[in-house]
């Protein structure tokens, strides 16, 4: 069985994502461009943070991790192993919808990865959100297509926020030198970089449906730092506001 | 939720008023007899102009309040204190969100198109409940709301959803058993606060007396003010008046509010022994109306907070729309 440590750093990078991620996507609650996608997204932001929730449960009840609502909610910045990607602002819903194209296929390969982890919890969690995510990355799809081939300026628009966000998304993918081997030796998970390779191999057919050019992945600078606590300048504000009252009196209940 | 609560006029309603004098003397007495037999009205069936006018007004209010409803409680999503709360609070106004869309699906069956009506809403041509012309301060203002303006519109909706138009009936019907979680999601917040700490107990208080005006305005001007219809009422597109709606929800809310420790800032609110009915200081009318013409501390930015989406999603829901690359996937 895999050490603790390197457990506990692969679940909390993940659930950080996913906490961050829902958080960004549950703003366009209210917001979305027409209302049944308003709902979709809504939606899926619920499935995010409930799968940070699940992924601290783990943390708490198999490796002696905080109680979920206190660590989720009071951590400070620079515990946080959150891929940059998520930490970014919404801007418009073009960039929204790349990303959750990008990050869902990622969390997807994720998850399959997990269905024959060596660590119990990954197993039965996979099932859960496995069918989950089948919707989201359709979701994805349509939407990806559907905007790239109906007008010059959706297919602008994407293809302006494919190149913006894709060394972003790639950074999601960045190793961790002192876990990685040890989790790969321990069938926990088959590593960041086989990942990467088989999160290309679902983009890249439905980038081609959409008429848009996967950019150069071997020119691209993948953006890291997440992982190892580095985070953009968003990432503070982000979670003042998302503990802004349970940090009132983190005695209470709520 | 979020049930108009009172429904405003339009000022076009007199042109509208002459249309409905050429109804067939014939066919309107055959509706009218359909309606006093307790038959839904459906989108195919003859209707006089007034009611499809009515109609449409009433569920165009009522769809415009639940996506401007929307708004002040998910401002509150990313800051909602724990996962349980986040999860509830993201699902309640997702769900508003979905009545939104039931309902304009409900008024576009009595031909106005839901573009339309967003235009108008944007326009300020149409209302929506002056509830939501008020701002979300704290946490527990999320609570009041969730709790007791969710209630004060299942009081209306349940009412209307005994009315006589069909899609509108099956549309309430739906959003009424929705609401019923959110009511217990809201009491359930509200409840932590009321027995928890001191700090938690002051904020809900706070929240509580300055909720207290516009809830009493939900419901509408009282009934020796209030210009309802007698026909609106016999047609079963109004089917309470203000007051009844409003006495019944103080019958329900009052001893759950009271019974938590909490006072309500009105001395003479109470319930008459006598007559069964609830006494309380007549709320501020003219400030009902100075709000519902624009004046309220949120009109503006609701309007605009709306608009930008609007503008911010133009080009998706036009790229959704071209026909010439609409496809479908399968969903499994």
């Amino acid at each position: 069985m895999s050490s603790n440590a390197a457990l506990t750093d692969l679940i909390i990078k993940m659930a950080d994502d996913e906490l961050v991620l829902g958080h960004r996507n549950s703003e366009w609650t209210g917001l979305g461009p027409v209302m049944e996608e308003d709902i979709a997204f809504s939606s899926m932001a619920q499935d995010k943070i409930g799968h940070a929730w699940a992924l601290y449960r783990i943390l708490h009840e198999n490796l002696g991790g905080e109680d979920p609502d206190r660590f989720a909610f009071m951590r400070p910045e620079s515990a946080f192993k959150c891929a940059h990607l998520v930490e970014m602002p919404n801007g418009g819903y073009d960039f929204s919808l790349i990303r959750h194209f990008l990050f869902d296929h990622a969390e997807t390969v994720r998850y399959e990865s997990l269905q024959d982890s060596s660590f119990e919890p990954f197993q039965l969690l996979s099932k859960k959100v496995k069918g989950e995510l089948k919707y989201h990355t359709l979701h994805a799809n349509a939407f990806i297509i559907q905007l790239s081939k109906a007008s010059e300026e959706g297919y602008a628009r994407m293809q302006t926020a494919l190149n913006d966000t894709i060394a972003l998304a790639a950074g999601i993918f960045e190793p961790s030198a002192a876990h990685e081997e040890e989790l790969i030796a321990e069938k926990v998970y088959p590593g960041e970089k086989a990942l990467y390779h088989r999160w290309l191999d679902r983009i890249y057919p439905v980038l081609v449906k959409a008429s848009l050019n996967l950019p150069d992945m071997e020119t691209i600078t993948p953006v890291y730092g997440g992982r190892q606590g580095f985070h953009t300048t968003h990432l503070a504000p982000l979670l003042k506001e998302m503990g802004e009252v349970f940090n009132l009196d983190t005695e209470a209940s709520w | 939720m979020y049930g108009g609560g009172y429904i405003f006029d339009e000022p076009n309603g007199k042109q509208l008023r002459e249309e409905q004098q050429h109804d067939d003397p014939g066919k309107l007495s055959a509706f009218e007899e359909r309606i006093a037999r307790g038959e839904k009205i459906e989108p195919g069936d003859w209707m006089p102009a007034e009611y499809r006018r009515q109609l449409i007004r009433l569920i165009e209010q009522h769809a415009h309040s639940e996506i401007i409803g929307a708004l002040p409680e998910g401002t509150w999503i990313t800051r909602a204190p724990g996962f349980k709360r986040k999860l509830a609070l993201i699902a309640k106004v997702q769900d508003e969100i979905g009545h939104g869309q039931l309902l304009y699906n409900a008024a576009e069956t009595l031909g106005k198109s839901r573009e339309a009506m967003i235009n108008d809403l944007l326009s300020g041509k149409s209302k929506y409940s002056n509830v939501f012309n008020y701002p979300a301060k704290t946490w527990a203002d999320v609570t009041v709301i969730g709790f007791l303006i969710d209630a004060a519109a299942i009081v209306n909706q349940v009412a209307n959803a005994k009315g006589s138009y069909g899609p509108y009936c099956r549309a309430l019907e739906r959003i009424c058993y929705e609401e019923s979680f959110h009511l217990k999601q809201g009491h359930d917040a509200f409840i932590e606060l009321a027995t928890g700490t001191p700090e938690q107990k002051a904020m809900l208080q706070d929240a509580l007396n300055r909720w207290w005006q516009p809830i009493m305005h939900f419901f509408g001007p009282p009934d020796k003010t209030s210009q309802h219809s007698e026909k609106l009422m016999q047609w079963k597109v109004k089917m309470a008046s203000n007051d009844e709606m409003r006495n019944q929800f103080l019958d329900s809310y009052v001893p759950k509010i009271w019974e938590l420790g909490l006072t309500l800032p009105d001395p003479l609110l109470r319930k008459n022994a006598d007559t069964g009915r609830w006494e309380y200081t007549d709320p501020n009318w003219d400030e009902f109306f100075r709000v519902i013409n624009g004046g309220g501390p949120c009109n503006a930015e609701r309007l605009q907070v709306r608009k930008w989406a609007e503008e911010e999603g133009r080009w998706v829901r036009k790229a959704l729309m071209n026909p010439a690359e609409r496809r479908s996937l399968p969903v499994a």
